[in-house]
C-alpha cells in the first residue's frame, strides 16, 4: 500500500503542520482543525463544494486574502491564515 | 360593480413599496401585486446610492427632497437596510473638471445643499487609494443603502398599515379600473398605480420608456479601501449622447467592506446576460481611477434594467389616457433615491393636498398622445450621467 509522505511544511494560523504532496490548502486547514472564512454575521464557515464554486473555503495565503483554498495545492512555507476560529473544541 | 380596492399597485420594487406605504397611510384600501421576488427587479440592480443630482432643476428638486426624506427615515430603517451617510465625492481628473466642481457647488447651494470643494491634496487624504486627481466635490448629505431590504421595510410598513400583498399571480392587464391576472381572475379598483419600472409599458401601452441595461460588480470584503461613494465627473468630456453605450467610474463602499462597482448604460439590450466588452470597459475605467481594484476578487456580476424616459425625469401622477391609471415609473438610475418623494407626489396628485415640491415637471401628461403639454417637455435633452 502506498504510504503518504508528509513532506510539505506550512503553517495554519501560525501552527506548523506537514502534509503530503498534492494536498489542497483546504485539506491542510481541515487537518489543522480550523474553519475557513467568517460570515458577515460572525459564523465560522468551512468548505462545502470542494470545487471552487461555493467560495466558503476562502482563506488568506501569504498575506493575499480571499483565496479559494480548495483549488490551491500546498507549497512549502505557505503561511495560511483563516478568519474562522478552530472548529474543534 | 363596486371596487374591491381603492388602489392596486402593480410592482413591488422600491417605488411600488413606497407608494403602497404612502397610500395605505392615507387610508386607502391598497393591494400590491408582484409575481416576482419583492425588490428583485431594478431595485436589486441599483447601487442604492442616495444622491442629489443636478442634470435639470426638476431633477435636483426631486432628488434633494428625496434625500431629505431618507435622512428623516434613517433612524427607523432596519439594520439590514444598511443605511450609511457616507457622502458622495464627485472626483475631477483635471482643471476643466474642477470648473464643473465649482459650478456644481453653486447649483447645489441654490437648492440649499451644503457641499465642500476638495483640493487634490485634500482628496488624497480622504481617499488615498485613488490615483492623483485634481480634486473633488464632497456632498456630505448623500448616502448609500441596500435597496432590496429598504424596499422590504417599506412594504412591511404598508402591510402593517393595512395594505395587502399578492405574489402568486402575474398581472396581465391593468386598465379601466380592472386588474386581470394570469389565472383568469380579476379585481376591480378605484385606481391602478403602474410601478413596474422598465416593464411598465406592458401594462400601460404608449409610455415613452426604454430599457437601459446596467452592469454591477461586487467584490469580496476589503475594508477601508474607499470611504465615500466615488463618482467621476468625466462624463462631461466624453460627450456621449443619450443614444450611446457608455461606462463611468462609480464605486461604493458597502458596510461589509465589499466594493460595489458600476456603471454601464446600454440601450437595445433585452436580456440579462453580460456584455463582456462593456463590462471590461467598465472595469478598465474603474482601474484608471482606483488602480488597485484590478487586484481585488469579484464575487458576483449581474445586470438590471433602468426605465429610461427621453427627458430623464420620472412619470409620477395620473395618465391622461385612462382616468383610473396613475404612474410611478421611469426613474432610470434614480429610483432608489427618489422612491420616497415619488410616493409623496403620487399621494398628492391622487388624493389632493399640497406637495412640498412642484409636481408639474414629473406629470405623465407631458407625454400623453392626446395632451397639449407634450411639446413642452418631450424634446428636452440633457447630459448623460452615471447612476446605477
Amino acid at each position: 500500500m502506498h504510504k503518504l509522505v508528509r513532506s510539505i511544511a506550512l503553517t495554519v494560523n501560525g501552527v506548523p503542520i506537514a502534509v503530503a504532496p498534492g494536498t489542497t490548502v483546504a485539506a491542510a486547514v481541515a487537518i489543522a482543525g480550523a474553519g475557513t472564512r467568517m460570515s458577515v454575521s460572525g459564523e465560522v464557515r468551512a468548505p462545502l463544494c470542494g470545487m471552487g464554486i461555493c467560495f466558503e473555503c476562502r482563506v488568506t495565503i501569504d498575506g493575499v486574502p480571499h483565496q479559494r483554498s480548495c483549488q490551491i495545492l500546498c507549497q512549502p512555507g505557505f503561511r495560511v491564515t483563516t478568519a474562522g476560529e478552530a472548529l474543534r473544541p | 360593480m363596486s371596487a374591491a380596492f381603492d388602489a392596486v399597485v402593480a410592482g413591488a420594487g422600491i417605488v411600488g413599496a413606497a407608494c403602497a406605504r404612502e397610500l395605505a397611510s392615507r387610508g386607502l384600501k391598497t393591494l400590491v401585486v408582484d409575481a416576482d421576488v419583492v425588490g428583485g427587479g431594478a431595485t436589486a440592480a441599483g447601487m442604492g446610492h442616495i444622491v442629489a443630482m443636478d442634470d435639470s432643476p426638476a431633477q435636483l428638486a426631486l432628488t434633494s427632497y428625496s434625500q431629505r426624506l431618507w435622512r428623516e427615515l434613517a433612524a427607523e430603517l432596519p439594520d439590514d437596510a444598511e443605511f450609511e451617510p457616507c457622502g458622495t465625492l464627485w472626483v475631477a481628473a483635471d482643471e476643466e473638471e474642477m470648473e464643473e466642481v465649482r459650478r456644481k457647488q453653486r447649483v447645489y447651494a441654490s437648492a440649499g445643499l451644503a457641499t465642500e470643494v476638495l483640493s487634490s491634496d485634500m482628496l488624497a487624504r480622504e481617499e488615498p487609494h485613488l490615483r492623483p486627481l485634481a480634486g473633488a466635490l464632497l456632498v456630505p448629505s448623500d448616502g448609500v443603502l441596500y435597496p432590496p431590504c429598504a424596499a422590504g421595510y417599506l412594504l412591511r410598513e404598508a402591510l402593517r398599515m393595512g395594505a395587502r400583498l399578492e405574489t402568486s399571480k402575474r398581472v396581465v392587464s391593468a386598465i379601466a379600473g380592472r386588474v386581470r391576472f394570469d389565472d383568469g381572475s380579476e379585481v376591480h379598483t378605484g385606481s391602478i398605480v403602474n410601478a413596474c419600472g422598465a416593464d411598465s409599458p406592458r401594462l400601460t401601452p404608449g409610455l415613452p420608456i426604454r430599457k437601459r441595461r446596467g452592469h454591477l460588480v461586487i467584490t469580496d470584503r476589503y475594508p477601508g479601501i474607499v470611504h465615500h461613494q466615488l463618482v467621476e465627473l468625466g462624463y462631461l468630456k466624453s460627450a456621449h449622447s443619450i443614444a450611446t453605450d457608455s461606462v463611468a467610474f462609480n464605486v461604493q463602499p458597502r458596510r461589509t467592506g465589499q466594493l460595489l462597482i458600476g456603471s454601464s448604460r446600454e440601450f437595445g439590450a433585452e436580456n440579462a446576460e453580460l456584455n463582456r466588452a462593456l463590462l471590461g470597459a467598465m472595469i478598465t475605467r474603474a482601474r484608471e481611477y482606483l488602480p488597485e481594484i484590478g487586484d481585488l476578487q469579484a464575487i458576483r456580476v449581474w445586470t438590471g434594467f433602468r426605465a429610461a424616459t427621453p427627458d430623464k425625469l420620472p412619470l409620477i401622477g395620473p395618465w391622461p389616457e385612462d382616468e383610473t391609471v396613475y404612474l410611478a415609473t421611469g426613474h432610470e438610475g434614480l429610483g432608489i433615491t427618489t422612491s420616497l418623494a415619488t410616493a409623496k407626489l403620487l399621494g398628492s396628485t391622487m388624493l389632493g393636498g399640497k406637495s412640498e415640491i412642484d409636481a408639474t415637471p414629473y406629470l405623465p401628461s407631458r407625454y400623453a398622445p392626446h395632451s397639449s403639454a407634450k411639446e413642452d417637455g418631450a424634446e428636452l435633452q440633457t447630459p448623460v450621467s452615471h447612476h446605477a
